[in-house]
């Protein structure tokens, strides 16, 4: 079975336009008040590639999805899918197309099996024709071992791909993906891209795909760049790397720690971005000219300046700086320069685990791991959604008891220690848990008094955290109704009301875009520069260069422990002399794999 | 074939999780048999207290009426005091006061006065006694009459009562449960799978298929239908075995009329579950809207006839009430259609207005 | 500490009150609640339709008739003539209860013979045909009192003279109405308390408060604070409407009354935060709350005596908070109990609530999976 774009001799790919949107808005009211999900949003999507619908979360991507799949109705506009109205002709629409939901709409406590039975029986697929439809999609995804099994049973990786076969049982002209890859760990990421780009050059299948991961935009064939609800941009990636055309380029400056390196340039004028990549500094600047190493870092001696190829995410955020012009700063006006040079992090080990374990019944969530971290580090927690990275953190802060083995948070155990021992520290879980329906003042004069401040010493570090956080015009909203970047913003502000030694951040930047993702490091590596001892957690793989030193985790146990730069010239290979953390973080699950099954 | 894979998952999704089952099943085994025992109103035994303060043969012919009935354990007194603290102190619920003065004025034109006092508090309670103690008197006046060869009092009660001859409150109260607890729990189990699968995301995937939304509504509705079923059977059975409730009318008419109400529950549901999309809220919902109004308003414990106007009329939106006139009647009077057809209309009436609605409310959005 | 606790009280107040859904909780079905028990939670019956089969056209068979058409409790609905149309009336629920006057009946009173006088009533609901048998036994009793005095013959031995006390007239809402002071408090308390640890830790909250320097102690309060003044709200508010709009009589203290309502506060409090922290999601909450709601309820004698119940569901409900308020409340609305004698019902409900509240507190921090 071929999809039938490739036997009718349809026309060639991306000269059709499968999907048109025509001025779609749509607005929701959560409580009363309303949000405008899409304003006005146009574009169009050809036959035959791949699309990528690029945005942070609250972007509108996934309403957009649902409106496409005719299970939402816009507020306005004219959306037509395959030649198609979605919004008069849904079920029309529904029968011709594959549609994956952001949790992969699986039924947890049925089987791979009777997953992939309903989905037929629902679309229709004759009993015959079944068995041979069934191996090919297994054959495709790799799941052919483990059809008895319990969808709930199944892992992230696995999971998304049952959903995808569940869509594909009978072969739809249009294919739309929603979130596909979110939470799930790079070797299933690179699978799935395989599988769709596969689909697409040989079944002749046009998807649709929404991610937040930027990379991903480099492999789709076009990009469209939603961002709070309308369309920054769209055309083949490369339109967008034309845009920072000879504006990136690789820094380095030799005796100076890098994070150090990237804090000054990042306040410097002329500089769009400045993130670490690699043993490097990456920059864009404003103009198309090689800048002046005595401007961009004056009085630093030894700094190399090169011009890079640009990558789409450049592109992405000189968009997102042109736009947000008129806001002033990028978020760096509070912070004071780092002084360059100063390295603290050469004290005593501050946090200390030794052969932890946590048993959830019968499953390891956490097996038998061991580090250190010394006082004044950015430690970083890697890995993809359950591979331990929360419940060692939930551990640490004594909110969850090991079953085994010692953990040590400045010589003493967080789980049995003196309420007063817990105020040296911060926490800031996963999901944004502050109390939603306070405002953001009384969020913070809560958590103030928690931490047992009062008067004037509670006075002044509201509103100095207030404005550290750039959050005093927003001091009387509910907390709930702040943007999702505002929230983690409060958030931290929350954590670190009290000055504490040692800050635990889990996924601190998820869902937020690359913007608010830039600030939160600035003021992680800020932290870091007076001494505060950071945990971060996070499944971008990039972030993890901004650490000191970094673990990496899959289920449950760690994989490589050590400076970024190590861990990834552990995996360097001939073919890949220089790979990424991407491909680092690749190559030890493969082998750790191949350790597994030899076992 | 979409509908046999939609009811063959749920039945799937039944079997591997066991919160449905004990929705179906144990909760109303559970929930019986605390009503069963734990709500009654026939008052056995009721601890009284018997003033004598002169006791003679008099005296002993009247006190051994009480001493011999069922529905009384007596304590002796010789003083008003010590019956009035043990009153006071919860003790007793009542007190027949036989002053010093009785067997004379037994003689008097007038006859002696009996004090009776009972403790008011719980009236309905306080109005059985004292239909007990008349009930203690006038046993006694007959039981005197013949024993002196005199005519007895001019007009006697002979009394019938039909249906439940022994007036065992259980016989009436069960099948009125059975009728609450069914709301609960037809309610209670749409509402929560289909919130579930909005929860979940997965009606979000069904949706993008082919199916139509009946076919998503029925799929559910079947499989529940059949669960209920189950859930009323066993709750027939523990009414008849457990409880000894007797069941007159017949078996066909009980299952017709349980369907049939089965169908208003499960609708309730499906409406509940349509309008909250979260299990949490429609879980909320289901308990509010369906238990208290049944216990209530329902007829099965208050007499919907003595309420005032308003009530009254806002009974006839409350299923139960027409279930619980049914099941009344056919466990204890019979197939007695002048009273079934109405109340099955009613029921009849009430499905085709949920389903109307639910038809209206659940398009194939999710806005 | 002090600080810390009025802190977390304030917060605690501020999520409960500014969540529009949550005051509604609070407010609304309370009220709604009181006047649908209050008016519709009622044994008395009045209006009972009934028919007569008056075989005897005597005059004295129209004197006892008159009884019951003189009363408030009874409607005459129907008149019959054969005794083939009783059971269609009282099968179809058309009546129901039938009076049956016999050929012979006056010609039988007339001439000293006992006459009898036939009831025939619809059993399906026992409660209500017994009450209703009273009824027509004491109309019966009157006249039998009038003839016996007009025809000088001599009476009974002895006659009832009979009193209630503590409610004279036997009025059922002086009955349920101070008990719904109770049920309501005991709703809106479980609640206020059994989500609110739930709902921290659904949002991620509790963890976050959990790392702070508070101790379960002070959490414990912080938590238990709210649900009591709400509590402590709800309870005066219902009093009030009790006392006012229903006219029940409140002859005991006050200050008897909220000593008792301080304590049953304590130990709703103290199960609400038990099964808060039993509980990782809300719904789980809610179903805890609404598994301890129903039996505490049907278990206090709220509407029917303990004592009707067998001897073991009577133990069982030595564990219900809700079995001892009850007597003290309807003891302080209606006897006018003083403090002493209702001690033996005040300190069940205070070990309740203390065991509760260690249990919760420990639980805290033990249950975290």
């Amino acid at each position: 079975m071929t999809a039938p774009a490739s036997t009718k001799g349809a026309p060639a790919a991306g000269e059709e336009r499968v999907i048109s949107v025509r001025e779609v808005s749509k607005i929701f009211r959560p409580g009363g008040r309303p949000v405008s999900a899409l304003a006005r949003v146009s574009m169009e999507i050809r036959r035959g590639i791949i699309t990528g619908l690029v945005g942070p979360d609250g972007a509108g991507k996934t309403t957009l999805m649902r409106i496409l799949a005719g299970l939402m109705i816009p507020d306005s506009g004219e959306v037509n899918v395959l030649g198609m109205s979605a919004i008069s002709q849904s079920l029309k629409v529904q029968a011709s197309i594959g549609y994956m939901p952001q949790r992969f709409g699986l039924y947890e406590d049925l089987t791979m099996r009777e997953n992939m039975d309903l989905y037929a029986d629902l679309q229709g697929v004759p009993e015959e024709s079944r068995p041979e439809r069934f191996q090919e999609l297994l054959r495709m995804t790799g799941l052919s071992a483990f059809t008895s099994r319990l969808a709930r049973r199944l892992s992230g990786g696995m999971k998304q791909k049952l959903g995808l076969a569940c869509t594909l049982i009978r072969p739809p002209q249009l294919l739309l993906l929603d979130e596909p890859t979110v939470g799930v760990d790079p070797v299933s990421r690179r699978e799935l891209w395989t599988i769709v780009a596969r689909l697409v050059r040989e079944g002749g299948m046009t998807v649709l795909l929404s991610t937040a991961y930027l990379d991903e935009a480099e492999h789709c064939g076009e990009v469209i760049i939603l961002h709070e609800g309308q369309v920054l941009g769209s055309g083949p990636p490369n339109d967008f790397k034309r845009q920072v055309k000879d504006r990136t380029f690789a820094v380095r400056a030799g005796g100076i720690k890098k994070r150090d390196v990237q804090e000054s340039l990042a306040v410097t004028q002329g500089v769009l971005d400045a993130v670490i990549q690699g043993d490097s500094v990456r920059v864009v600047t404003e103009t198309a000219a090689l800048p002046d190493a005595a401007t961009l870092l004056p009085g630093i001696e030894n700094v190399s300046i090169q011009p890079v190829p640009p990558r789409f995410e450049d592109g992405f955020i000189a968009i997102l700086r042109e736009l947000r012009k008129g806001e002033g700063t990028k978020g760096s006006a509070a912070a004071v320069a780092p002084a360059l040079a100063k390295n603290k992090a050469n004290g005593d080990h501050i946090i200390e685990v030794r052969d932890v374990e946590r048993r959830f019944g019968d499953f390891y969530a956490v097996k038998g791991i061991t580090f250190d971290v010394k006082r004044g580090e950015v430690f970083g927690l890697l890995g993809a959604n359950g591979a331990g990275k929360s419940t060692t953190f939930r551990m640490l802060c004594g909110l969850l008891p090991a079953s085994g083995g010692r953990l040590l948070v400045d010589n003493t155990d967080l789980r049995h220690a003196a309420a007063a021992a817990r105020s040296r520290i911060g926490y800031m879980s996963q999901k944004f848990s502050l109390y939603g329906n306070l405002s953001v003042r009384q969020n913070l004069h809560f958590f103030s008094s928690a931490y047992g401040l009062s008067g004037q010493r509670r006075t002044e570090r509201i509103s100095s955290v207030l404005e550290q956080f750039e959050l005093s015009g927003y001091a009387d909203t509910r907390s709930l109704d702040l943007s999702l970047g505002h929230k983690q913003r409060l958030a931290m502000a929350c954590a670190l009301m009290h000055e504490p030694d040692v800050l635990f951040l889990d996924e601190p930047t998820s869902g937020v875009d690359p913007l608010a993702r830039r600030e939160f490091w600035h003021r992680i590596n800020e932290l870091s520069g007076r001494g505060v001892t950071v945990l971060v957690t996070t499944h971008f793989m990039e972030e993890s260069e901004y650490c000191d030193r970094l673990a990496i985790m899959s289920a449950g146990r760690i994989l490589a422990l050590g400076q970024p730069g190590d861990i990834k010239a552990m995996a360097a290979t001939p073919e890949t002399p220089e790979p990424s953390m991407e491909d680092a973080f690749i190559s030890l699950i493969m082998a750790d794999e191949q350790a597994g099954d030899s076992r | 074939m979409r509908m046999r894979g939609l009811v063959r998952k749920e039945l799937l999704q039944v079997i591997r999780d066991p919160s449905s089952i004990a929705i179906a099943f144990l909760m109303p085994v559970v929930l019986l048999i605390l009503f069963g025992y734990g709500v009654s109103l026939d008052a056995e035994h009721v601890p009284i207290a018997l003033v004598v303060e002169h006791p003679d043969a008099e005296t002993a012919g009247f006190t051994s009426v009480f001493r011999q009935s069922r529905y009384f354990s007596p304590v002796g007194f010789r003083e008003m005091k010590g019956a009035e603290d043990a009153m006071r102190k919860g003790l007793v619920d009542g007190i027949i006061h036989l002053r010093e003065d009785f067997s004379r004025r037994t003689r008097d034109a007038g006859g002696a006065p009996v004090q009776v006092i009972v403790n008011g508090i719980d009236a309905n309670n306080a109005r059985l006694i004292s239909g007990y103690v008349e009930g203690a008197w006038s046993t006694w006046l007959q039981q005197k009459a013949i024993a002196d060869g005199v005519a007895g009092v001019p007009v006697q009660v002979e009394q019938r009562v039909w249906f439940n001859s022994e007036m065992r409150s259980r016989n009436f109260l069960v099948p009125g449960l059975i009728a609450v607890i069914m709301t609960l729990i037809g309610a209670l189990l749409t509402a929560l799978v289909v919130a579930r699968e909005w929860e979940r995301g997965t009606m979000e995937a069904l949706m993008v298929t082919p199916v139509t939304m009946k076919e998503i509504l029925l799929g559910k509705l079947v499989p529940y239908f059949f669960l209920g079923m189950g859930g009323m059977a066993l709750s027939v059975t523990m009414a008849v075995w457990q409880f000894g409730v007797p069941l007159r009318g017949s078996l066909a008419v009980l299952f017709a009329s349980s369907s049939l109400f089965l169908l208003v529950a499960l609708g309730m549901g499906l409406l509940i579950s349509t309008l909250a999309k979260n299990q949490f809220v429609a879980g909320q919902v289901a308990i509010i809207v369906t238990f208290l109004p049944a216990f209530i308003l329902s007829g099965f414990i208050f007499d919907i006839g003595s309420m005032p106007a308003p009530i009254r009329l806002f009974t006839h939106v409350i299923a139960a009430r027409y279930f619980v006139e049914i099941l009344q009647t056919v466990f204890l009077a019979g197939n007695v259609w002048p009273v079934i057809l109405p109340n099955a209309l009613a029921l009849l009436l009430m499905a085709a207005v949920f389903f109307g609605i639910i038809r209206r409310k659940s398009r194939k959005r999710l806005d | 500490m002090g600080a810390r606790i009025v802190a977390l009280m304030i917060k605690e107040f501020l999520s409960l009150l500014k969540d529009k859904k949550s005051r509604v909780v609070v407010v609304v079905p309370p009220i709604l609640q009181l006047i649908v028990f209050g008016y519709a939670a009622t044994f008395d019956l009045s209006h009972v339709p009934y028919a007569v089969y008056n075989e005897d056209g005597g005059a004295p068979a129209q004197d006892l008739l008159a009884g019951f058409r003189g009363s408030q409790n009874f409607l005459e609905s129907a008149f019959i003539t054969h005794e083939e149309q009783i059971r269609p009336l009282i099968d179809n629920k058309k009546v129901l209860m039938v009076v049956h006057l016999g050929p012979t009946f006056s010609r039988d009173l007339l001439s000293g013979a006992p006459a009898s006088l036939q009831v025939i009533i619809d059993g399906r609901n026992s409660n209500t045909a017994m009450l209703a048998l009273n009824y027509a036994n004491s109309i019966v009793g009157s006249f039998n009192e009038e003839w016996t005095k007009e025809h000088g013959l001599s009476g009974p031995p002895a006659r009832l003279v009979a009193r209630a006390w503590f409610n004279p007239n036997l009025e059922s809402r002086w009955f349920i109405v101070p008990g719904i002071v109770g049920l309501l408090t005991l709703v809106v308390t479980m609640l206020v308390t059994a989500l609110s640890v739930a709902r921290e830790r659904e949002q991620g909250t509790f963890d976050q408060l959990l790392v702070t320097p508070f101790r379960p102690v002070e959490i414990l309060i912080g938590k238990a604070l709210p649900g009591f003044i709400i509590g402590t709200f709800e309870a005066t508010v219902i009093t009030l409407m009790a006392v006012f709009w229903f006219k029940v009589p409140l002859l005991g203290s006050v200050i008897t009354l909220y000593a008792g309502i301080a304590l049953f506060l304590l130990s709703a409090i103290g199960v609400g935060l038990m099964i808060s922290s039993l509980a990782v999601t809300q719904q789980q909450g809610l179903l805890g709350a609404f598994l301890f709601l129903v039996p505490a309820i049907i278990l206090s004698g709220f509407t029917t005596p303990i004592a009707n119940m067998p001897q073991v569901i009577q133990d069982i409900t030595l564990l219900n908070p809700m079995r001892y308020f009850m007597v003290v409340l309807r003891g302080i609305f209606l006897e006018g109990a003083p403090f002493h004698i209702l001690i033996s019902q005040l300190w069940p409900m205070a070990v309740i609530g203390v065991v509760n509240l260690a249990l919760a507190g420990w639980l805290f921090r033990h249950r975290m999976y």
